[in-house]
């Protein structure tokens, strides 16, 4: 079981509907984020070119934030989830200076958080919450090791990039091209 | 041209726009460890070579000074967590992949041996202070006594007098390994180019050691010992500046994201502070004052000692604040 996400460019409209969603769901402190958009414009007008991304941590296969952890509190959960466990966090900020895409955050409370691919919905068998409310269906959250989940179909069919891939982290959340 | 723009929608404190979760805090703690680092690694050095009689301050002496510089550090990396309450969890895992670890476990020992190392050396200590005001002499003579009384502590202190060359060995290597982790601290770090190359250890290290030579130098009364820390302390610096180079030809060198980090220092926000604060100041003036002393004009010692300190401050604080700057632009 290898989890994974794809994020369809093409389709999102940067309603920010997966952010609020998310902090709905997970209870996140106010002006916090554990998702967020990005609009990044190219070219000089008029001949411009938009790509809108909704992101947020990549779950990475290397884990740069977990290598540097010194007490364990980050760690990789079956399927490739990374979590925080509150209890075991000191706080230091190491895994934040570790992480490329800044996808870290401390919580009011002291204590590392971050995206959990919604671990508590997904082991009941449902999806990620961003990923059911997404109005235009541009993100999809399946099993990489499964060659008939969505995913892996559109990571197929579709060209695809991963953000800062010369970082060597391995991401598991593919941008669709 | 292409432009290009970049909008975030993320806002999260201390993140955006610009990463900024380390404060003072870790540049302090840096300064000092180094600097501690280097008390004890000299001391224990030339007690090995069997030099402490002529080297009286570095090896009896100085290392009074290591265990409250590396409370100060303690205190300042303690204000440092969000989560301090749980600091704790620090020493129920050896996590050998994270530096903060090794750190943690190396000052967890390192600091009881750095008291315990002047305590075998009370009397001589005892005998540098004699002249200084009343405070000191009644700290000092507060401290005899209680090692006199406390049955398990003198015979503590008389065990580890005894095995002072087996303790002064284990003190070498764990100083080494404190004064390069406070750069491999930051060199591990692969999301922040300008942290991100493997001089640092090194680099951290002699800047570490500088700044210990030059509080040595400062506090002997023998003007060999002077001479021969002040040599020490020249050496030092000049490893320090090949490194410095070292460093940014590496920089160059290197990936985008690199030469981006490098350009910071060598044209951009960083670069008077730096070539004037840490590599003139710092290094170039103190090294001159030295040479000067070495072919006898008679400088005080305060100066090139103070310069030498506010350098190593002002490098770590540089490198701390200029690092969290950079980062892959995707």
């Amino acid at each position: 079981m290898r989890y994974a996400m794809t994020m369809d460019t093409k389709k999102c409209v940067g309603c920010s509907d997966c952010v609020v969603a998310c902090q709905t769901e997970n209870n996140v402190p106010l002006g916090y984020c554990r998702d967020w958009i990005v609009e990044k414009t190219e070219g000089t007008y008029p001949h411009l070119n938009m790509e809108l991304r909704s992101e947020r941590c990549n779950h990475c296969e290397n884990t740069p934030c977990v290598r540097t952890c010194p007490t364990g509190a980050s760690h990789v959960i079956e399927g490739g989830i990374v979590k925080v466990t509150p209890e075991e966090c000191i706080g230091c900020g190491a895994c934040i200076q570790a992480c490329p895409y800044d996808s870290r955050y401390f919580h009011p409370d002291g204590y590392v958080d971050k995206c959990t691919f919604c671990d508590h919905r997904v082991k009941k068998g449902q999806t990620t919450a961003c990923v059911a409310v997404c109005p235009t269906k541009c993100l999809t959250f399946g099993d990489l090791d499964d060659p008939n989940s969505d995913v892996s179909k559109l990571l197929r069919d579709r060209k695809w990039k991963v953000l800062a891939p010369e970082t060597g982290t391995k991401p598991h959340v593919f941008f669709l091209t | 041209m292409k432009e290009e723009i970049i909008i975030s929608g993320r806002n999260l404190p201390y993140i955006d726009p610009v990463l900024n979760i380390w404060h003072w805090q870790i540049p302090l703690y840096l300064f000092v460890g180094g600097m501690a680092a280097a008390l004890i690694f000299f001391s224990a050095y030339f007690y090995i070579r069997g030099r402490g009689d002529e080297l009286k301050t570095s090896v009896q002496i100085a290392p009074i000074l290591a265990p409250f510089v590396i409370v100060i550090g303690l205190i300042a990396l303690l204000l440092d967590l969000r989560h301090p309450a749980y600091f704790w969890q620090l020493y129920t895992t050896i996590r050998l992949d994270s530096p903060m670890s090794w750190g943690a476990w190396t000052l967890g020992v390192i600091m009881p041996l750095s008291v315990i190392w002047p305590l075998t050396y009370l009397k001589e200590i005892k005998e540098y202070f004699s002249n200084s005001g009343k405070k000191v002499k009644g700290l000092i003579q507060w401290v005899e006594n209680m090692v006199n009384s406390i049955k398990y502590l003198r015979l503590t202190i008389e065990w580890f007098t005894k095995y002072r060359y087996q303790m002064a060995w284990v003190n070498a290597v764990l100083a080494i390994i404190l004064g390069v982790y406070t750069g491999i601290l930051l060199s591990a770090f692969n999301a922040r180019p300008l942290w991100n190359t493997s001089i640092l250890g090194p680099l951290f290290l002699v800047s570490g050691l500088s700044t210990g030579a030059a509080v040595i130098m400062w506090m002997s009364r023998s003007t060999k010992e002077r001479m021969i820390f002040s040599r020490i302390d020249l050496l030092l610096i000049a490893v320090e500046i090949f490194f410095i180079v070292h460093l940014f030809m590496g920089f160059l060198a290197s990936g985008a994201v690199q030469i981006e980090a490098a350009q910071l220092f060598l044209g951009g926000e960083y670069t008077a502070i730096f070539w004037a604060g840490v590599v003139m100041v710092g290094l170039v003036i103190p090294a001159i004052l030295e040479t000067m002393e070495l072919y006898g004009y008679h400088i005080p010692i305060s100066i090139p000692a103070l310069l030498i300190l506010i350098g190593g401050l002002l490098f770590r604080f540089i490198m701390v604040e200029a690092g969290q700057v950079t980062r892959y632009l995707y």
